[in-house]
């Protein structure tokens, strides 16, 4: 890499895109570390050919198995030079190269002879080298050389030592654990990274041990530590003892004196962790708060970016807990909107929208108004959903907030903070009502020039369900009729939706609907065509001014309570014939929803769209596996498979497994075995079953599996006759009975005689739950009140002494197998009641609506208050029964 | 590990977010076109923005990221969403200070590329797996420095004093024209 010595200047005008590494392609460079085999070695040419092999792999190239290989032996010669410098590239391609354990042992014996060197950097490569690529067997036999490189004179020597060690805890735990008292002494250590590295290193050693963290936290806090880095793991770990320790005694927070004083540390990243350890404190109180705001505040006003960003980020997460500690800051943060960092001024704006009271909100709004043409799409959905929760908090200005939203539908902008604005507006429609005619009309002016289909038919849809019930309703078909004439087929689709839901709700304006609707009979859009049909014929009165009965409103606009995925799966499975789809066939579990807004905590409302589209269901599987055996094809339609109950103990030799698949008039385990014995083969395998404890039961089928090889499952199945529509319980002893072959290992070919033999299973139960379908409802008020008093049944209960609140819901929730809605399954730390809502559907396609309330009575006894509607007042009997039996 | 603090990756890249040089230390980039859609969205993100004077900072994808450009070179330190932003920030500025010691004040592409072992050297002096080495600008730079003693490279006949010398003068020259 010779360097150009004159005129290097005007050179680089030349040639701005010249790089000493155009055009080299890996081929070439593989054939170049040939050289790395010279008997006399170049130290400077190997040292450029690395460097060309790190450049390639930096940039994205990857070497096959044998190119690696080949590499890293020809690298390992590199060891007989004595230059320092190639030596250390060295270090960095064995590392990058990242070895197999056959070809590490290659290196091992240099490595260990550069580990106890005289030459400081090479006792640190050396270490770090060996310590990344080492599987642990190698351990044991450098250890001794690791617990004295740990207290080694020379930091880097010491450092190189401790981070290994954390980073071999991971795998080896029990070895490094055997360090302690090098890695005690290393804490003490003049140098900062050594203290910052033996501190990290040692707490984690200990941190499942809480009285070492507790001790080693209340020595160190009492001043020894100069690193700022390791000030500030000191810090964290302080934070965490805090938080283990809660609420064990009142009064002063232990530890609360020693962050406190951290805020007072020359360096900013200690003073930064401070602050921010104290306003994460569980239950912070003001007076805590107070400094730790104060240091904040400094920082806002800093001259560094970093800083800036680090407060302001901060702040705002206080101000959602404690608005007020935050408000003396009000006035920095409002000189941070305009500030060049536009991450900074974002938060500075949330932050605000948070702690502003309400006379200072017409103020704040004009100032984003300014700042909002500036900043990118994903900052203004921040700012969008910040004022929305404002307006929520002052609905009295609803009038201004909802201006500005309006206001800025207006502008330019991209889909998903147009769709963030509207969903506002949605959600201000329903929360306030004196915001309901303003928030209507906004939209409507919206979608005359709105370029996204989809959300124009979602504001459609909405202006159908909320339009007919306002004041005067005839002021928006205008708006509606529109999208007829100016828009593609599917918002025109829409349109004529909304229009005949105006017309079935508003009988007044009927006539006059009647009459755009029959206009849209001459549209060139089949979908539109039949739409206006559809409902030109089922609303009924010819255009007079009638009432549109109940049971047609519910066929044309009642929600689809069936999960679209499970109603696609059956339609696709229905062959034409003479009996006609039936709707009610169609499942109607849902998989619960994985937990895929971990990342974001504080769930935000949804506004408008469909609701999320569950997983497919595993109940089309069932279904489609139960309806391919001719035994149990008449059963019927199947109402619901259990999650399958182990039967076995894990790691048995035969792991068995139960399904419960309920039908109207049977019931049908599935018994999903698997073999665990490679040396066995299973014939004929059937599961005897005794239902002497389950008398309305009476077997009527088996089918047994064939053949069960090693680790490949296969199923048996039991079937049960039950009195039709009942939910009838009862508990099930299981036998597996098989006939066992014994197997080759090596050929894999069974003998031909097998042996009878039996093996004990657990005991299964058909429960109450098991007859419950989870259907959630999305408004559980709503169905709650349309389901009406007729058929409640109220009780109260006392559950005795339970463990927490939590655990009694839990259990109750368990026991009766419903969905709990609104997420009121979640019981709040400390509360001494609680209300859960539950919904299901019952056998024979009851819905049930429970209600369960929940309080402590004395310090473990809960009693509970349990509310059943159902449409049949049997099915809410049923299901005291099983809360009164469970 | 959870409580200590973690660097997730540290990037080199040129005008046009091509990679001069990178090194990840974490998982969440997988494949090497992972790693270039994040570093094609760290450098649309940060590229109109001026950070020369003081290093800038922005936070996406549940990342926080710092940076400071000069010349045709943009730095990155990228940490974990709720990484004290100070600490990544101290990593780097030890970076960038680093590698204008080494290159003695002269920091472009050109120059990087030039002296590219050196700056793989600083690389891997600043973080191993993840967790911080050494955020001291002189110290790292002292470590790559001692140890290319062979005549043809840059540092051969300068001790660190020397090159920091070097260094100041070629600002102050730089500052005066």
């Amino acid at each position: 890499m010779a360097q150009p010595l004159v005129k290097k200047d005007d050179d680089r005008d030349d040639e701005a895109d010249y790089s000493p590494f155009l055009g080299i392609e890996k081929g070439a460079v593989l054939q170049e570390a040939r050289v790395f085999n010279d008997p006399q070695l170049d130290p400077r040419r190997c040292s450029q050919v690395i460097t060309k092999l790190l450049y390639l792999l930096n940039q994205g190239e990857t070497f096959t198995k044998v190119e690696a290989t080949e590499v890293f032996f020809a690298v390992t010669k590199l060891f007989q030079s004595k230059d320092i410098g190639l030596r250390r590239m060295v270090y960095v391609m064995i590392k990058e190269l990242s070895p197999s354990a056959d070809e590490v042992i290659i290196v091992t014996s240099s490595l260990m002879k550069d580990m106890t060197s005289k030459t400081d950097m090479y006792r640190a490569n050396a270490i770090r080298v060996l310590c990344r690529i080492t599987d642990g067997t190698l351990l044991t036999q450098i250890e001794r050389y690791l617990k004295q490189a740990i207290v080694d004179k020379n930091p880097v020597v010491a450092s190189a030592a401790l981070v290994s060690g954390i980073h071999l805890l991971q795998t080896n735990p029990e070895i490094v654990k055997r360090w302690s008292n090098e890695v005690q002494e290393a804490v003490q250590s003049r140098a900062a990274l050594v203290q910052f590295h033996a501190l990290a290193l040692l707490h984690q050693i200990r941190q499942n041990d809480r009285l070492a963290v507790n001790k080693l936290v209340s020595s160190l806090t009492k001043g020894s530590v100069r690193s700022p880095l390791a000030q500030c793991l000191l810090i964290r770990y302080t934070s965490q003892v805090i938080r283990e320790s809660a609420n064990t005694q009142a009064g002063d927070r232990p530890f609360y004196d020693f962050l406190e004083g951290c805020l007072r540390h020359k360096a900013e990243m200690v003073i930064f962790e401070a602050a921010r350890a104290i306003t994460e404190l569980n239950g912070v109180t003001t007076r805590e708060l107070t400094p730790a705001i104060t240091v904040l505040q400094l920082f806002l006003s800093s001259s560094k970016p970093v800083l800036r960003f680090a407060a302001v980020r901060t702040l705002n997460k206080v101000a959602m807990t404690h608005p007020m500690a935050v408000t003396n800051c009000n006035i920095d943060m409002e000189s941070l909107i305009s500030d060049q960092n536009r991450s900074i001024a974002t938060l500075a704006i949330t932050t605000l929208l948070k702690t502003g009271n309400e006379s200072s909100v017409d103020r704040l709004m004009k100032q984003i108004t300014n700042f909002m043409s500036d900043i990118a799409d994903e900052f203004k959905i921040v700012v969008v959903e910040a004022i929305r929760s404002l307006c929520l908090k002052f609905p009295l200005k609803h009038r201004s907030l909802m201006n500005f939203l309006s206001n800025i539908l207006r502008e330019e902008g991209g889909f998903d903070y147009k769709k963030a604005i509207v969903d506002s507006i949605v959600i201000l429609i329903r929360d306030i009502p004196e915001a309901k005619e303003t928030g209507l009309l906004h939209l409507c002016e919206f979608i005359e020039d709105c370029e996204f289909t989809y959300l124009s038919t979602q504001i459609l849809h909405f202006l159908g369900i909320e339009g007919p019930k306002t004041s005067d309703p005839s002021k928006y078909i205008r708006y509606i009729y529109n999208r007829v004439h100016l828009e593609n087929a599917t918002v025109r689709a829409a349109a004529v939706s909304t229009l005949a839901k105006f017309g079935a709700m508003v009988d007044t304006l009927k006539p006059r609907i009647f009459v755009l609707l029959r206009r849209c009979l001459f549209d060139n859009d089949d979908e539109v065509r039949d739409r206006a049909t559809l409902y030109l014929n089922t609303l009924g009165g010819d255009g007079a001014v009638v009432q549109t009965g109940e049971d047609v409103k519910e066929f044309l606009f009642g929600s689809l309570d069936i999960p679209l995925v499970n109603l696609e799966n059956s339609l696709k499975n229905y062959e034409p014939s003479e009996e006609s789809f039936d709707i009610y066939s169609v499942p109607r579990e849902v998989k619960t929803q994985p937990l895929a807004e971990k990342k974001a905590p504080g769930k935000k409302p949804t506004g408008l769209g469909a609701p999320p589209a569950g997983p497919p269901s595993t109940v089309d599987a069932y279904e489609k596996l139960l309806f391919s055996i001719p035994e149990f094809a008449n059963f019927g339609k199947l109402f619901k498979s259990s999650a399958p109950v182990e039967l076995t103990e894990a790691e048995t030799e035969y792991a068995v497994n139960v399904v419960k698949h309920i039908f109207d008039g049977h019931v049908v385990f599935q018994y999903n075995c698997t073999n665990t014995i490679p040396e066995q083969l299973l014939e004929n395998v059937t599961v005897i079953v005794d239902a002497s404890e389950a008398e309305e039961f009476a077997e009527v089928a088996s089918k047994p599996l064939k053949s069960l090889p090693y680790d490949s499952p296969g199923q048996t199945f039991v079937a049960f006759e039950k009195p039709e529509g009942t939910p009838a319980i009862g508990k099930f002893s299981n036998m597996l009975r098989f006939i066992v072959k014994e197997v080759d290992p090596s050929t894999g070919e069974a003998e031909d005689d097998g042996v009878e033999d039996e093996y004990q299973l657990e005991e299964l139960e058909v429960v109450a739950a098991d007859y419950i379908l989870k259907v959630g409802v999305s408004n559980f008020r709503n169905a709650w009140e349309n389901m009406g008093a007729d058929c409640e049944r109220i009780d109260e209960y006392g559950l005795g002494p339970r463990e927490s609140l939590a655990e009694a819901v839990n259990a109750v929730i368990d026991l009766l197998g419903m969905q709990p809605c609104e997420g009121t399954e979640v019981v709040p730390n400390n509360s001494r009641s609680h209300t859960c809502l539950l919904s299901g559907v019952y056998i024979g396609n009851v819905k049930v609506l429970v209600r369960l309330q929940f309080g402590l009575d004395g310090p473990k006894d809960v009693a509970m208050k349990l509310a059943v509607r159902s449409e049949d007042e049997s099915v809410s009997d049923a299901i005291h029964e099983i809360v009164a039996s469970g | 590990m959870d409580l200590c603090p973690l660097i997730k990756n540290i990037l080199l890249l040129d005008t046009e977010g091509k990679r001069v040089a990178v090194k990840y230390y974490s998982d969440d980039w997988p494949t090497n076109s992972a790693k270039e859609a994040f570093e094609k969205a760290v450098f649309t993100k940060t590229q109109k923005t001026s950070a020369r004077n003081e290093a800038e900072i922005t936070m996406f994808d549940n990342y926080v990221v710092v940076y400071k450009f000069v010349q045709d070179l943009h730095f990155f330190v990228t940490g974990g969403e709720n990484e004290n932003e100070i600490i990544l920030a101290s990593v780097l500025q030890g970076f960038f200070d680093a590698v204008g010691l080494i290159l003695r004040g002269t920091v472009d592409k050109r120059e990087v590329l030039e002296n590219l072992d050196l700056i793989f050297l600083c690389l891997d002096e600043i973080v191993d797996g993840g967790i911080i080495l050494e955020t001291d600008a002189d110290v790292i730079a002292g470590k790559v420095a001692s140890h290319s003693m062979d005549d043809g490279a840059p540092f051969s006949e300068q001790t660190i004093t020397q090159a920091l010398a070097t260094a100041r003068e070629r600002l102050t020259r730089s500052l005066l024209t």
